[in-house]
């Protein structure tokens, strides 16, 4: 069961899903970031208080995040394809995977920002510090440790979605499991990825929740 | 006539319906040390608040020097360096060092040199005893110490004038001193400030005013504090500073 081309075959899957969830959770922030400070700025208890601003990205938000991801896969399909030039395959992938991450970091990041204490906030305020300074310095700044914890909360829900995207051909180790896993009945390679899958998940979890405990300075 | 330090005009705050501040009006003289006491609700925290815009106004004018501060000037940013403020619970920032705790403002804000501004600091920190804590973070300090640096953090930015908002009030007793004694130290070198505070002893040493505030009036004012802790004139102020004795 296990020959050289069955290895090579599981090395390329590992290849393949950590670059699918890293490029797409690297996409993801780009937008996702931006949306999450926006969110907690515009907030009712936010520095600059914008209820028609909010309310349409919470709307947005919602949308994106109701619409199963499978189905989301599908939906897009058209816009992989215009972007990629195909709609099957790793880099395919990324597109409704930086869509399906986008939103739920934008949620994240607005519940690390929203933790930052009042009272240091309205200490920088009180300083004179402007809103893109107040948002470098003391939101992003003091809220580091559970941003850093989120992304890899991100990692392992991105990298699940990946494995759901082995259904239409995503590439990685889901498209594997899938394919003999429940296509040509083989159990053995399909607990064998699984094995793989949980072992790339625990890898980020591990460096994410290093990386986040590295960075806090609240308490020993 | 002379331009006022801080000159508060017909001031109204209000909280929806629950009024907080009705026509307040108050002159504070370069030099002044402006103590407000009175019970818990009457106003006196807001006070301190509007005067720095972290409050919206709903009526009035509050002018520093001259200029008018409000929350949506244009200037606000400059307005708000004039008026140096520090809180109840300190609010260090957590993932900051003491050092960049104190840089923070003057080189983010004010657009001042690295190297200038660190020196002011350690000579800052050094003032109130924390120098050698500089590379430590917040929660590495004691409460009483991490006032200071609030202090030395407001103080960096050379305001015009300092508000401490009962900056004792989250303190165990043997650090209020430390804390009240830097305080002092600063009137005596001319620093104007003003003080909310329910430590009527240190009221008493370091006020040049006092102000008694009940549901947001000036209930009794004097520019003696001596007599006026021993003798208030209205039985209001009598009865509140009874309430602190045994």
């Amino acid at each position: 069961m296990l020959d050289k081309e069955m290895v090579k075959m599981l090395f390329e899957g590992v290849r393949d899903t950590c670059y699918m969830t890293l490029v797409s959770t690297f996409f993801g922030y780009l937008i996702g970031l931006p949306l999450g400070i926006f969110l907690t700025l515009t907030d009712k208890d936010g520095l600059t208080p914008n209820k028609a601003i909010y309310s349409l990205l919470d709307v947005i938000i919602n949308i994106t995040r109701s619409v199963p991801f499978l189905i989301l896969l599908i939906v897009v399909m058209p816009l992989t394809k215009a972007i990629v030039g195909k709609s099957y395959g790793s880099t395919a992938t990324i597109v409704p995977l930086t869509i399906a991450a986008a939103p739920l970091i934008g949620r994240m990041v607005e519940s690390s920002l929203k933790d930052v204490g009042k009272g240091v906030i309205e200490a920088a305020v009180s300083m004179g510090a402007k809103t893109g300074t107040i948002v470098r310095k003391v939101l992003i700044g003091e809220a580091r440790t559970s941003l850093l914890t989120g992304v890899a909360i991100v990692l392992g829900t991105v990298l699940g979605y990946s494995a759901m995207a082995g259904v239409v051909g995503g590439g990685g180790l889901g498209d594997i499991a899938i394919r003999y896993g429940y296509y040509r009945y083989e159990t053995g390679i399909m607990l064998i990825t699984l094995v793989f899958i949980i072992a790339v998940v625990q890898v980020m979890q591990g460096i994410g929740s290093f990386v986040a405990k590295k960075f806090d300075h609240r308490s020993k | 006539m002379k331009q006022s330090l801080l000159e508060i005009k017909h001031l109204n705050k209000a909280y929806g319906e629950n009024i907080i501040l009705k026509s307040f009006n108050l002159k504070v003289e370069k030099g002044d040390v402006v103590v407000v006491i009175g019970p818990s609700g009457c106003g006196k925290s807001t006070l301190l608040r509007c005067i720095n815009a972290l409050e919206d106004i709903q009526g009035g004018e509050i002018l520093i020097g001259g200029e008018p501060i409000s929350r949506n000037a244009k200037n606000i940013s400059t307005m708000r360096q004039k008026v140096g403020m520090v809180f109840q619970s300190y609010d260090l920032f957590p993932h900051k060092t003491i050092l960049d705790n104190v840089l923070l403002a003057p080189i983010k804000v004010q657009k001042r040199k690295r190297n200038e501004v660190e020196k002011e600091a350690l000579e800052l920190l050094g003032k109130v005893g924390l120098a050698d804590r500089k590379n430590d973070y917040p929660r590495q300090l004691s409460g009483g110490q991490k006032q200071r640096v609030a202090i030395v953090r407001a103080l960096i930015m050379h305001p015009d004038i300092l508000l401490l908002d009962e900056i004792t009030a989250a303190l165990d007793p043997e650090m209020v001193r430390e804390v009240l004694e830097v305080v002092i130290s600063l009137a005596k070198s001319g620093s104007t400030m003003m003080i909310v505070t329910h430590e009527m002893a240190f009221a008493k040493a370091i006020a040049t005013r006092v102000l008694f505030l009940e549901n947001g009036e000036i209930v009794e004012e004097s520019k003696e504090p001596k007599a006026f802790f021993e003798s208030p004139q209205t039985e209001r102020a009598k009865k509140f500073l009874k309430s602190f004795e045994y």
